[in-house]
């Protein structure tokens, strides 16, 4: 038997390999302990793993901002705004204190800091010489944005309940709210075609999987159909393949990632597809794509020539480009809202102290920002 | 020379050496010369033989290795260009990459290169290499005077291999319903496989394979601790003592029949592996070539027949949305 014995530069390496071991081991794995509540029948696996140390984050990040003092109503009709202001086309129905409320809070939660600091908050959307024109793109973006916020509220109580949503919300004081997609369908010339493109990198929107990277365009913005699994065991009924589930895939895992949640959160995993075993939070999530779906359509897709026209944004908030890859305006996803939680801002009622928002004015617009269609459409 | 060998550690301590590396025994006249000078690796020797070479390629090895390498070539080009040939990129998303199989539109024929194209002929090679390996092991126990047992064993291997990528894609008719070639993207796969028809794990063909792999590492774990517990008593000649049964034997026995009322032979516990082993990817290959082809919602099978229990819901049941809107998504 001979003693083992191992060059300077093996041993060096084998040290080196331990550490890179170690290294992938600490940030792949989130540190213990975990917290574990079951929420399905025993035996079905259907639980919420929560990190009590990253929940403490998770609260300091979803922290509403203090409403300003409340406004009252308008008296008579001269206290509108309509009559108060030129040109107001969605806010007119609310008292001039009330007006000047929602403008200094959309200040507050839209606009930059940097550019609020420096005192200029008003400009970003107005012209300070005459605040009433519409010469500033980011106005008539805020008056659909109003609009559309209306919508979710009164049309998609299904999804966002008496909570309601805010402008605050999505935005959390950026002029374009963090988790934000814009359509990604590469198509070019070269050894791989464009339907293997669309898949098999890391993107971290669908949690760094290899599935198709951008399922929100056929599911989000289109309505392709998200069932792959057959109601019956019976074949040659369905004729979805492994590859077009994995685009259900990947929007399913977009959503546990964007609400901080598992698949059993929503599923019995042993059975995706029935409703029956399913919790009620999957009804909720359902509409919650249904809701997505119109926003983009109704509200941020017809906005793409304005943004386009802009791509760089207001000279204030010159990043990120207002625009995608392809052009496309910016839209929402889960995550958007959601921001890792399965109730944003962790469930506050920030719309109860902004009854403001519930005025807001539907009909079509006279500028040119207007061109979307009219009224709000369901799928 | 007298050495002290001693068994009762859990890394190998010892490593036998002739004065000169073994040439091996001589082959039969029509075969090719064995290639390379034989040497020893103290390394090697931690794990397995110390001694390195000769190998014995042949025609069948060589032709093998090139059609494996070119397979090789063609999925790590695809790779590469997917990135737009950036070979840093190449690097951070190589576990990320693949070579997908072509669209559903195309069925079984031959698609265009870039739509899938490649990972026809990139299967086709691959194929090609692994029966050629085969023939490879085959040939090589028949030569050396051996039981072709290996060769069976890989056989079974190759059987899975060829219903994910070959068999039941043309059962199904489609290329599209073979796995692509990379590392999480057939991860990915796999777990879209089982969600699409309607969970795997009632699948009783994945259930009995899933018993045969963990059941191949349960024997193992038996088999290899028994022989090396055994060691101090000679229990390493396992062959000899399936026929003249000497203490080690006898001991072993006892144990397991002291343990669980029941004991392998030195014989049959060689079977016992070699079967589980192999069964592992018959049964799964039967299982995936049923899938899609007999069973499309394995979940709804399984209730059909009274093999999923029902749980009782703790919550208020929801139905269907899109069956009360009248919405079909």
């Amino acid at each position: 038997m001979r003693p083992l014995k191992l060059s300077w530069t093996l041993q060096a390496l084998i040290v080196l390999a331990g550490l890179l071991v170690l290294l992938i081991v600490l940030m792949t794995f989130e540190r213990p302990s975990v917290r574990t509540s079951q929420n399905g029948f025993r035996g079905t696996a259907m639980e919420h793993v929560t990190n009590p140390r990253t929940a403490v984050q998770v609260v300091a990040r979803n922290q509403v901002p203090e409403a300003q003092p409340p406004a009252d109503g308008p008296v008579d009709a001269n206290d509108k705004a309509s009559a108060v202001y030129e040109n107001v086309q969605v806010l007119g129905e609310l008292s001039n204190a009330q007006f000047l409320r929602v403008m200094v809070s959309m200040t507050e939660w839209i606009v930059p800091k940097a550019v609020r600091d420096a005192g200029n908050g008003c400009n970003y959307c107005h012209n300070p010489e005459n605040m009433a024109s519409d010469e500033v793109y980011t106005k008539g973006v805020a008056r659909r944005m109003l609009q559309m916020t209306r919508t979710i509220n009164a049309d998609w109580s299904n999804h966002v309940g008496q909570t309601g949503v805010t402008c605050y919300t999505c935005h959390r004081g950026q002029p374009v709210p963090a988790a934000v997609w814009a359509t990604n369908q590469p198509n070019r010339a070269g050894l791989v075609g464009p339907h293997a493109l669309g898949q098999n990198l890391a993107t971290p929107q669908i949690n760094n999987s290899s599935l198709p990277f951008d399922p929100f365009t056929p599911f989000l913005l289109g309505d392709q159909d998200i069932r792959n699994i057959s109601p019956t065991w019976q074949p040659r009924q369905n004729t979805d393949d492994v590859r077009i589930t994995e685009w259900t895939y990947a929007l399913m895992v977009h959503m546990s990632q964007g609400l901080g949640v598992n698949c059993t959160f929503c599923h019995n995993s042993r059975a995706f597809a029935d409703w029956e075993q399913s919790p009620p939070q999957r009804l909720t999530a359902w509409h919650g794509i249904r809701m997505a779906r119109a926003v983009n359509r109704d509200y941020v897709e017809p906005l793409s020539p304005v943004f386009l026209a802009n791509r760089t944004g207001h000279p204030d908030a010159p990043s990120p480009l207002r625009v995608g890859a392809n052009g496309d305006a910016l839209k929402v996803n889960c995550a958007t809202c959601h921001a890792g939680v399965n109730r944003p801002l962790l469930g506050a009622p920030m719309l109860r102290d902004y009854p403001e928002l519930n005025l807001v004015t539907r009909n079509p617009l006279r500028t040119s920002e207007a061109a979307s269609a009219g009224g709000p459409s369901r799928n | 020379m007298t050495a002290f060998v001693q068994y009762q550690n859990i890394f190998t301590r010892i490593q036998v050496r002739p004065p000169e590396p073994y040439p091996g025994v001589a082959l039969p006249p029509d075969d090719v010369p064995r290639e390379g000078k034989p040497t020893f690796v103290h390394l090697f020797g931690m794990f397995g033989d110390a001694q390195v070479g000769p190998i014995y390629l042949g025609i069948m090895g060589i032709l093998s290795i090139a059609f494996g390498s070119l397979a090789f070539l063609i999925i790590g080009l695809n790779m590469l260009s997917s990135v737009q040939w950036d070979i840093i990129q190449f690097v951070r998303q190589l576990f990320w990459l693949a070579l997908e199989p072509p669209p559903a539109k195309y069925g079984l024929q031959f698609p265009p290169m870039r739509d899938g194209g490649w990972w026809l002929v990139a299967g086709f090679f691959l194929t090609l290499s692994l029966l050629l390996w085969w023939g490879r092991t085959y040939r090589r126990a028949r030569q050396l005077g051996m039981g072709t047992h290996v060769a069976w064993a890989f056989a079974a291997a190759i059987w899975l291999y060829l219903v994910l990528g070959f068999i039941r894609p043309i059962a199904m008719g489609s290329w599209s319903e073979a796995v692509p070639f990379g590392i999480f993207p057939h991860l990915d796969w796999t777990a879209a496989f089982s969600i699409r028809y309607g969970n795997l794990f009632y699948n009783p063909f994945h259930a009995l394979s899933i018993v045969f792999l963990y059941g191949s590492t349960l024997l193992f774990a038996m088999h290899g601790a028994t022989i090396l517990a055994l060691g101090r008593y000679g229990g390493e000649r396992e062959l000899e003592l399936i026929a003249d049964r000497g203490t080690a034997a006898e001991r072993g026995a006892l144990f397991w029949r002291w343990c669980m009322g029941f004991n392998a032979s030195f014989e049959s516990i060689h079977r016992w592996a070699w079967w589980f082993a192999v069964l592992c990817p018959l049964t799964g290959g039967i299982g995936i070539l049923l899938t899609g082809t007999v069973v499309d919602n394995w979940y709804l099978w399984a209730v059909e027949r009274r093999l999923a229990p029902e749980y009782p819901t703790l919550w208020a049941p929801i139905s269907d949305p899109a069956l009360v809107q009248g919405a079909p998504r």
